[in-house]
Parts: C-alpha cells; structure tokens; sequence
C-alpha cells in the first residue's frame, strides 16, 4: 500500500477539492456478498440496473446488463432482490 | 469621528453586527440574548444592511444555517444563549471540525436544571473542548470591541476557526453603559472582505464538504485544528494591535489590573473583574499588594502569558462563575492549575461563586482578598475550593 499522505499535506477540515472523486475511492471492498449474474436466466429487464445505487450495473453498448462493477458494488443486495425471474433468479449473492 | 452612546451590551453587539453587515444571519430567541437579535432584525427590517436574515426554528437550525452559509461562501454568524448553545452543541463541535470562521455572541446564562435564566459561565464552558476560540468581555464596550476583532481573529488563514465572544447575561448583556462607536467605514475597513480560499458556490472550482472520514483520515483533520489553535495566538494579538492602531485601545491575552509589584492576585473572566477593580483599589489604598488578571482570551488557554503575569505572587485566587462538577474545583481553576505545573509554587485558591445569577458582594470579594492575605503570609492553604455566597 502507497504512504498515505500527513496531516500537513491534506486539505482543512475534511474537504475534498475537486470534482468525480467518488471515482477514485472503491467502495467495492465495502462488501462482505457479492451479487453473482447468470447470464442463462437472464430476462434483460434492468430491473437491476434501476435499483443499484453504485451505478454499478453497467450496460453494454446494446444497452444491455453484462455483469457487475465490483469496484464500485458494496454489495447491498437490492440487484437480487428485484430480480423477477422465477423460479431461479439471475442474480444470486454470495459470500465474499 | 467616533460618537458615544448609551446602549445597553446586546444594543452594542447588534451594533457590531450591523457594522460587520454579515451576508447571512440566522436566528432563534432566548433569554438573555433575543433582544440582541431583535435589535439586528430592526436594522435588517429598516434596510440598514442586507443581510439575509433567517428566522430559524431553534437553535440547533441556527447553527445549521449558518454553518449552511458558510460552507457556501458567506461571512455568517448567530448568537444564543445557555440552552441554545446546549441544544447546538452537536453543530458546535461540527462548525470548528469543518473550519468555518463564524462569529457568534454567547450571552452567558446558568444551563438548566433547575431552570434558571440569570448569569453564569456554564453555557461557555460546556463548549470549551470544541475547537472554538473564547473571547471574554468585561463590559459592553468590549463586547463590541471583541466582535468587531473576532471576525478577522476567526477569517485569518492561519486559524479559520470559530469565535465565541462572551458577554455576561444580563450584567452586560441588558446594562446600558457608554460606549464609543466608530465610524462605518472605519470598521467596514478593518473587517475587510471575506474571502473563502474554497467554498461551495464557487462552481468553476467544485469541492466537497462534510464527507465522512474513516479512521485513515480523521486523525490527521483533527491534528490539523491542533495546530490551528496553536497559531491562534499569534493572529490574535496581531488583530489586537492592528485594532489599537485604528481605535485606540489595546487588547491582549490576560489583561493585568495594578500588577506592579502584586503579592495577591485574583484571576477571573466576565464582569466581575470590573467589581474587583473597586476592591483592589481599596486594598492598595491600605498598602496591600494586590491585583487582578482578567482573562479575555480563554480558549487558546494563554499559558505563557499567565505564568509571566504571576511572577512574583505569593498567593493567587482563581474565580469561577461554573462548576466543572468533577469533584475537584471550577474549570478555570482546573486550567490555570495545569498551566502553572512545574512553573511556579505558589498557593493557588479557587472560589466557585454567581451560580444562576447570584449576586457577588463587595463584601465577598474582600473575603477572597483577606483569604490571600493569610494565604501569602503562612503558604498554607486550609480550603482549596470554596463555595462563594452559598447558603450553608
């Protein structure tokens, strides 16, 4: 891991000067289950991609849902749980 | 030309406040300090200034707002009392964290219970561990004086930390005194233009305030305002100067009263140190050695400048209008204690005395003064800690 840098080196009062610095910290290590996609089942409804408050449901260029951003889930499990595929789900967590 | 005045110490803040013409004010009533507010509203309904004045719905909103304001570019103050600076105390701690410049009057009043709306210094000393600077006035006049030199204290890049000026409820706060004035533009002139190096509005440069900060980062923001308090001083007596330059009088850290040559000496904040002015006067007119040091500044603690001013003494009082309830002494004491820790020996008493607005006598004051006497003759203290005036 890089030297983080002291305390004479960081701006006041914990402000971040700046802009699209969420980018750069990965919340992604947050998490303790990661939603895994099955492609198979899969109805490209973007339920998920709706729900997911990490934009961490990317879509292809076709628009379509291709997997997770997995530095950027923190693994709420909201993506599962809207899944409306029956009687198996496409997207199942699991443990880290 | 400066003019003066009759106006009661809440007038004189308003005043300073009007002078100041903050860009945001926020505000919540509570006594002793809503006639301050409603003077500044009155100038703010006459179109005297342009403030944009928000009326709040307590003081935990105030505080909000104003900390809303400055984090978004604005010069933005409030003001409070006892239960207010109680009920903000969460912002309180957050406004300093943040490193926001804001001024606020405390019109110090006893905190409850039992409920009680009259003077004493507890309100001021609950936040005394918050990362804000504590300015102390003596009487209305520096009140005013104070306000008008903590904006720039509180907005010098080296500190941007919060101010507090003190002023006694009541006894300072609803007594009418004379007070110099100075001209507008002279103060519009010595507090200058707020300048932000970074705020929120200021969107072709985007920044982000109020994040969280996990355990790899938190530590050093707090070392951070360590340092802040520690260059403090150095700003303040530089705003001092500069202000007796402009104004004529001088302010500094501990402010001495017939300390040449002084055996005894009692130290204090807040309007008593002008009752004791009397007694000492008294004292001296019968040859005895004694003095007084009033505090202005509390918070950077003025150490060094309190050890200097008690070289000499044989006997020293520290009065306190709180107790710290901690089964030991009042809170000044506690400080002025730890300060003199392997600097100097001698006898220190402490007096916890005008809880809940209870009058302190003449009389009273020449009891500490005979105490001291006895003190510095024998170097024996028989009672560290006593109770002024209560009710046995």
């Amino acid at each position: 891991m890089s030297k983080q840098p002291g305390w004479k080196e960081i701006p006041i009062g914990g402000m971040v000067i700046g802009k699209g610095l969420a980018r750069k910290y990965k919340t992604g290590s947050w998490k303790s289950f990661k939603p895994v996609w099955h492609k198979d089942i899969c109805i490209q409804c973007l339920f998920c991609w709706y729900v997911c408050p990490d934009f961490a449901v990317p879509l292809d260029k076709d628009g379509k849902m291709c997997g997770f951003d997995y530095d950027f889930c923190k693994g709420c499990g909201l993506c599962a749980k809207i899944c409306p595929t029956k009687p198996n789900k496409a997207i199942t967590m699991e443990k880290e | 030309m400066p003019k003066i005045e009759a106006l009661t110490g809440n007038d004189a803040v308003a005043y300073a406040m009007k002078q100041i013409n903050p860009d945001v004010v926020a505000a919540y009533p509570i006594t002793p300090q809503t006639s301050l507010m409603e003077k500044f509203a009155e100038y703010v309904a006459d179109g005297e200034i342009d403030t944009e004045l928000v009326l709040v719905e307590s003081e935990h909103s105030a505080m909000s707002a104003t900390v809303g304001a400055s984090s978004a570019g604005a010069r933005a103050m409030t003001a409070t009392s006892s239960q207010g600076f109680a009920l903000m105390w969460e912002i309180v701690y957050i406004t300093s964290g943040l490193r926001l410049p804001i001024v606020m009057p405390l019109v110090n009043r006893a905190l409850s219970a039992p409920l009680n709306i009259h003077c004493d210094h507890s309100d001021a000393m609950g936040g005394r561990d918050s990362g804000w600077i504590q300015l102390w006035s003596e009487n209305a006049q520096e009140a005013y004086d104070n306000m008008i030199q903590a904006i720039r204290i509180a907005e010098d890049p080296d500190v941007l930390l919060p101010v507090l000026v003190n002023l006694d409820g009541f006894i300072i706060s609803h007594g009418v005194e004379n007070i110099t004035l100075y001209d507008d533009e002279k103060v519009k002139k010595f507090v200058g233009e707020y300048k932000p190096k970074h705020y929120l509005l200021d969107a072709k440069n985007p920044i982000t305030v109020g994040l969280l900060d996990l355990p790899d980062f938190y530590f050093e923001h707090r070392r951070q305002m360590a340092d802040a308090m520690e260059n403090s001083p150095k700003a303040i007596a530089k705003v001092a100067e500069e202000f007796k330059k402009e104004f004529g009088t001088p302010y500094g850290f501990v402010e001495p009263y017939k300390m040449d040559g002084a055996e005894i000496a009692i130290i204090g904040l807040g309007s008593t140190m002008g009752t004791l002015r009397l007694i000492i006067d008294e004292y001296r007119g019968k040859g005895i050695k004694a003095g007084a040091l009033k505090m202005r500044v509390f918070r950077p603690f003025p150490k060094d400048y309190l050890i200097r001013a008690m070289k000499g003494l044989k006997a020293c009082a520290v009065i306190d209008r709180s107790d710290s309830l901690n089964g030991i002494s009042g809170p000044l004491y506690t400080d002025v204690q730890s300060a003199l820790y392997r600097e100097s020996t001698v006898p220190v008493v402490n007096y916890i005395y005008g809880l809940g607005g209870r009058d302190v006598t003449l009389a009273e004051l020449r009891g500490i003064v005979e105490d001291l006497i006895r003190i510095s003759r024998s170097g024996k203290i028989e009672r560290p800690v006593t109770y002024l005036g209560v009710r046995e």
